[in-house]
């Protein structure tokens, strides 16, 4: 066993001999020498994803734990369960199944409320996750493919969740699931073709559950679980933004490294947020089936609201006017099929942005360093408009809950909405940008006049001045550290041989943008080395 | 920085600009990065017992955790599934789901709150600065891979033999549709049968409240209830799917109110029967204002005019709810003259 | 004869007439009790309509006219019956304060033998459905599972699912319906207040409304527990939304703050 060469060294540790082992399989250690000691930025924003991810898992373990219970049938039964005011109730099997999960099986109306709660915070989170990289432009180069693949995680985690709510079959997902199927069936053409095949026939028939299962539990899950595996691999791969400060440069990355204090950081925030998750599901109450009722296509409440992910589309939908065109013996439902289309535009409009960026820009450098969302004020403008036409879409959504609890008229909301998602956006992009513009404008007198300190000296000839306090180098930097674009020109149409050039129609909206972006009044110039010392040297003279 | 500028985009922000970004420091630029500050250490890292409080609160933390734990064990043994508890301010609440959740929670938090509390204050807070590498190829990596590509390629003779390369991607293209087919099964072709309900002629209206046959002087002028058809009943198999088309929303108007003529010749002596299906995305609409004769869909605020054909006359659905052509049978019992004579529900492309 | 009204102006005639005149209503009010009553409070009745009118003439005609015939500021009364009347008034509802699209629930002004006056005087324009007896709308007994189907099916479209109460058309509403009198939801679903339809007898006896009372008050009653936790309004996905992101994002963006904040530095190195 042991040569006269290993007798020199301490004999190998359990843990050693194992780690070998893994190694001469598996290469772990060339995979711990770039891995181990990787450098993680600290900054609370940079922990959104992590939020994102953890509520993930926590959704897929609670989960696993309700398809134990859970059954996804359609099947009428007669409940005989320990809910009173339910029994001898005629309902589905998903329905008494779920009854069950919540009154007779000790602790699953925990996991039940653990798994909902987690779902709507998994997707507030990757909301949030996303706007914070939008608004850092954190999906610039090389990270749009990464940026494209959390949008993606974005999308499916509001159909798994829109799925998942359907699942218990009752009195409120079930006018959930009716209105999708008014939905299809608005399609031209194919579409009640495509809700017969979905529902095996009729709403509602008998199968939609059980397929709606397989879908929630399996393929959204499956391909957002290779998804985001993906995300992260790119994560690593590119290594952490961060923002501009003393010594982070876009060439390195500062923070802490992931063994320890990452490892401990992350891990112990992946408890944290179960910790936080399950006390809430403790504490309140989240979709009451039992108060609910089953499902019967004859039955409804008033208040019928999807999950708040999908509130947008129930916005849309409820601020449309009713057309409908009648023609050849056809019916084109446009009061459906154009909030229909408009429901992936809405959310492709923030998608495509990144790339819309770096078209006007033309920018193909590697970007690490974060922007302050003030100096690119065009972006954080449209940033804002978007987030302003989704709320007001939200807000068309709960009409009905603004219009009782704020004793407002529910039609006067549906207007306000009509109107209001034109508008909107526009007057959100106006005032969003003016508000960055004067927040640069601030920046700059900090850089060239100091900070202000509050301080207020009477100077020998009377006169009252307030004491201004230089900023330290690196507060400086931090200041000056971001770069600003030139509008692009369209250049000579006419080249030295007199020979006449085509500007295409492409070209010239992009010097129409990128004259918006950074032509004028649309930033402010940055204080240079020069005006910075001809102040300091005048504020010398004083 | 990529070197692949293209010469037109004179826009970008010079290199020259931000050089001091890569550490070269000029002298006099007062907007220089000055480099990572120094590293101050923390109160932990000079006073070892402000350390050794660290340590124990880490370890209390995770001490809690496991008393959290059996706390638990022992909810879960001790109270029954059934018992409600009042706890002030949440109210009147399952006392198993309220242990449980609450001692998970704090077994979880605390495992979660002492690796934090000793990754802050124990472990290295010693700012690291990690380099980046360009990820795009180097130029002498790329022509490496491109040829070996080109060379790949030309090995396979894909090029050069069109025949193969049109036939596989022929194949391959027709592969799916064998997917495609198998997937017609998931359901019946429409046909008609969204245009047809189980009404007809001479089928009584079944109050849904009582189960009996309805009569005109049941049905009073501001009221309003709810019938099904004759012989439909819930524990038939298609009960939900046939409901879903056949709910009928009944009620009394004065005839003199009654704007449409059509209406009130379809209505016994001003009793209306309209279908309880919403034209826009298919809720069962009902909520009956007897002063305005107004209904209200719950789901999308669609709004229609029971005293006028039900015509919509505010929100998104398209088209007037459907009315049921009503009489009275020879015993006096209110009975359909016929089946909806359009489809009920919402609107799709075959309506017309 | 003659002997008799010889003595008709005897002494004791008096005494004599008295005594056969007691025996007499008594033997009467033995023979014919229920009739006498009957008549007894007919003049009651009759006083109640009395003081009921004079109580309408105050409070009431000047919106419903003085015959109760309605005008242009409030409906007809002829005809609704002394349910509808118990309802407005002892709920608040009438006197109205002043019209607009809902009158408002408010404190009651009368004591409830005038709210009964008020609703004798108003029964006597017109017959309409009267005040029920605790028989009929005292829930127990009933059948809470049957309604909660009845209520699913005909009141949760405008009042939820739990009776928390919905927006209608224009600012109008139908209210909450937590811990409101089993009684009043009897008159309600009877006479249908304002833009609420009735749901009568001939279509839902009172078997069915005492199941829907019974089930109100088994979710929204006193006694209605939540087992998950809080109730949150019992709104749905609205107000889960709003905790969601408040409570349940807030903590969680609050606890990440904490975890990549930097410790604090010695103050003396």
């Amino acid at each position: 066993m042991s040569t006269a060469t290993d007798t020199k060294r301490p004999a190998p540790s359990k843990g050693e001999r194992v780690a070998d082992w893994a190694d001469g399989r598996l290469g772990i250690y060339s995979l711990a020498k770039s891995n181990m000691r990787k450098i993680f930025p600290d900054h609370w924003s940079f922990m959104l994803g992590e939020i994102c991810l953890y509520s993930f898992i926590i959704i897929i373990l609670t989960g696993v734990y309700l398809t134990l219970f859970f059954h996804p049938s359609m099947n009428e039964v007669v409940y005989h369960g320990s809910y009173v005011p339910m029994q001898g109730v005629q309902m589905s099997e998903a329905f008494a199944s779920t009854l069950d999960i919540s009154f007779d099986v000790r602790g699953g109306l925990l996991i039940r409320q653990i798994h909902h709660w987690a779902a709507l915070i998994f997707v507030a989170a990757m909301l949030v996750h996303m706007m914070r990289v939008f608004f850092t432009g954190a999906f610039r180069k090389p990270r749009e493919v990464n940026w494209i693949f959390g949008f993606l995680l974005l999308v499916l985690g509001m159909f798994t969740g829109f799925t998942g709510y359907s699942l218990p079959d009752d009195l409120l997902s079930g006018t959930g699931v009716r209105f999708m199927e008014g939905a299809i069936l608005s399609v031209p053409i194919v579409g009640t073709y495509l809700s017969f095949f979905l529902f095996g026939g009729e709403f509602p028939g008998g199968d939609f559950v059980a397929r709606f299962y397989s879908i929630h539990i399996l393929l959204l899950p499956g391909i957002m679980m290779g998804l985001l595996v993906a995300h992260l691999i790119l994560v690593f791969y590119h290594k952490h933004t961060q923002f501009a400060g003393p010594g982070k440069t876009n060439n390195n990355v500062v923070g802490m490294p992931l063994l320890p204090v990452y490892m401990a950081k992350a891990g112990g925030f992946f408890f944290l947020v179960f910790g936080v998750i399950a006390a809430i599901a403790a504490i309140a109450s989240i979709n009451p089936i039992w108060a609910l009722g089953p499902y019967r296509p004859d039955h409804v409440s008033t208040g019928a609201q999807p999950d708040w992910y999908m509130g947008f589309s129930e916005g849309l939908i409820r601020a449309m006017p009713g057309w409908e065109i009648n023609l050849w013996g056809h019916t084109l439902v446009l009061g459906v099929f154009i909030p229909l289309v408009i429901f992936p535009l809405v959310l492709a409009t923030i998608a495509v942005y990144p790339f819309i960026e770096s078209w006007v820009t033309g920018d193909k450098r590697e970007h690490h360093i974060l922007d302050r969302p003030r100096n690119v004020p065009t972006r954080t403008a449209f940033g804002v408009a978007w987030l302003t036409w989704y709320v007001i879409l939200l807000i068309a959504g709960g009409n009905d809950m603004f219009a009782q609890y704020f004793h407002l008229s529910i039609n006067n909301i549906t207007w306000f909405a009509r109107v209001g998602f034109f508008v909107g956006p526009v007057i959100a992009f106006i005032i969003t940008k003016r508000i960055c513009l004067g927040l640069q404008r601030r920046d700059r007198d900090k850089v060239l006049h100091g900070r202000e300190t509050g301080i207020i000296k009477r100077l020998p000839h009377g006169e009252f001045v307030e004491v201004h306090e230089p900023l330290t180098q690196g507060q400086l930097h931090k200041l000056t550290a971001h770069e600003q674009y030139k509008p692009v020109e369209i250049g000579p149409t006419v080249d030295e041989n007199g020979v006449e050039r085509k500007v295409g129609r492409m070209e010239k909206l992009r010097a129409k943008l990128s004259k918006g972006y950074y032509a004028g009044d649309n930033q402010i110039p940055k204080p240079t080395v020069e005006e910075y010392k001809e102040i300091q040297s005048g504020h010398g003279h004083h | 920085m990529s070197s692949q500028d293209i010469p037109e985009e004179k826009h970008l922000p010079s290199e020259q600009g931000d050089a001091h970004h890569g550490g070269v420091t000029v002298a006099d630029d007062p907007f220089a990065d000055p480099g990572l500050p120094v590293h101050k250490p923390r109160i932990q890292d000079i006073d070892e017992r402000a350390a050794k409080r660290s340590e124990r609160t880490v370890a209390m933390l995770f001490t809690l955790s496991m008393l959290a734990t059996i706390g638990f064990i022992a909810s879960y043994v001790t109270f029954p599934v059934d018992k409600i508890v009042y706890i002030f301010p949440i109210g009147k609440v399952s006392a198993l789901n309220f242990a449980l959740g609450l001692t998970l929670g704090t077994a979880l938090f605390c495992i979660g709150a002492g690796a934090v509390h000793w990754a802050r204050t124990l472990m290295s807070d010693v700012e690291v600065a990690d380099e980046r590498h360009e990820i795009a190829a180097p130029p002498e990596l790329k022509a490496k891979v491109m040829q070996d590509f080109a060379d790949g390629a030309q090995e396979s003779g894909i090029a050069r033999r069109p025949l193969i390369r049109n036939t596989m991607l022929g194949a391959l293209s027709m592969l799916p549709l064998s997917a495609l087919m198998i997937m017609r099964d998931l359901g019946p072709l429409p046909e008609k049968k969204l245009r047809k309900t189980v009404w007809s002629r001479g089928k009584l209206l079944i109050n849904d409240n009582t189960n009996e046959p309805l009569r005109p002087e049941d049905v009073l002028v501001g009221s309003l209830t709810f019938a099904r058809p004759e012989g439909l009943e819930e524990d038939q198999h298609d009960f939900q799917t046939q409901i879903a088309k056949a709910a009928l929303m009944i009620v009394r108007i004065k005839p003199e109110d009654i704007k449409d003529k059509q209406e009130l010749e379809w209505s016994h002596e001003g009793i209306v029967a309209y279908s309880k299906i919403c034209t826009h995305v298919g809720c069962p609409i009902s909520l009956y204002e007897q002063q305005t004769h107004h209904v209200l869909c719950p789901c999308h605020q669609s709004t229609f005019d029971l005293s006028d054909g039900a015509r919509v006359i505010f929100g998104p659905a398209g088209h007037a709810l459907p009315q049921l052509r009503i009489g009275v049978n020879g015993e006096g019992f209110l009975e359909a003259l016929g089946d909806f004579d359009e489809p009920v529900g919402p609107a799709f492309w075959e309506r017309g | 004869m003659k002997k008799l009204s010889a003595r008709r102006r005897h002494p004791l005639a008096a005494v004599v007439v008295l005594l056969l005149a007691l025996a007499a209503t008594g033997g009467l009010y033995a023979a014919f009790a229920p009739a006498g009553k009957a008549q007894a409070d007919e003049t009651a009745q009759s006083l109640a309509i009395e003081e009921g009118k004079k109580l309408y003439a105050v409070g009431c005609a000047s919106c419903h006219g003085t015959g109760g015939q309605g005008s242009t500021d409030g409906p007809s009364l002829v005809g609704v019956g002394s349910a509808a009347v118990d309802f407005q008034v002892s709920t608040g509802r009438m006197p109205a304060q002043q019209p607009g699209v809902q009158v408002p629930k408010k404190p009651v002004i009368y004591d409830q033998a005038q709210i009964d006056q008020l609703a004798a005087y108003i029964a006597s324009l017109g017959a309409g459905p009267a005040v029920p007896t605790e028989k009929q709308y005292d829930p127990a007994g009933a059948n809470i599972a049957r309604g909660g189907e009845l209520f699913r099916n005909n009141c949760a479209q405008c009042h939820n699912f739990t009776g928390e109460g919905g927006a209608l058309t224009n600012g109008k509403y139908a209210p909450n319906l937590e811990g409101v009198e089993p009684k009043h939801i009897y008159e309600a679903m009877l006479t249908g207040p304002q833009n609420m339809p009735s749901f009568p007898d001939s279509t839902m006896p009172t078997k069915e409304k005492k199941d829907i009372i019974a089930y109100l008050q088994h979710v929204n009653g006193d006694k209605s527990t939540s087992p998950g936790g809080l109730k949150l309004g019992g709104l749905g996905p609205v107000s889960e939304g709003l905790f969601g992101w408040i409570f349940g994002l807030g903590a969680l963006i609050a606890v990440a703050v904490w975890v990549a904040a930097h410790t604090a530095k010695a103050k003396k190195s």
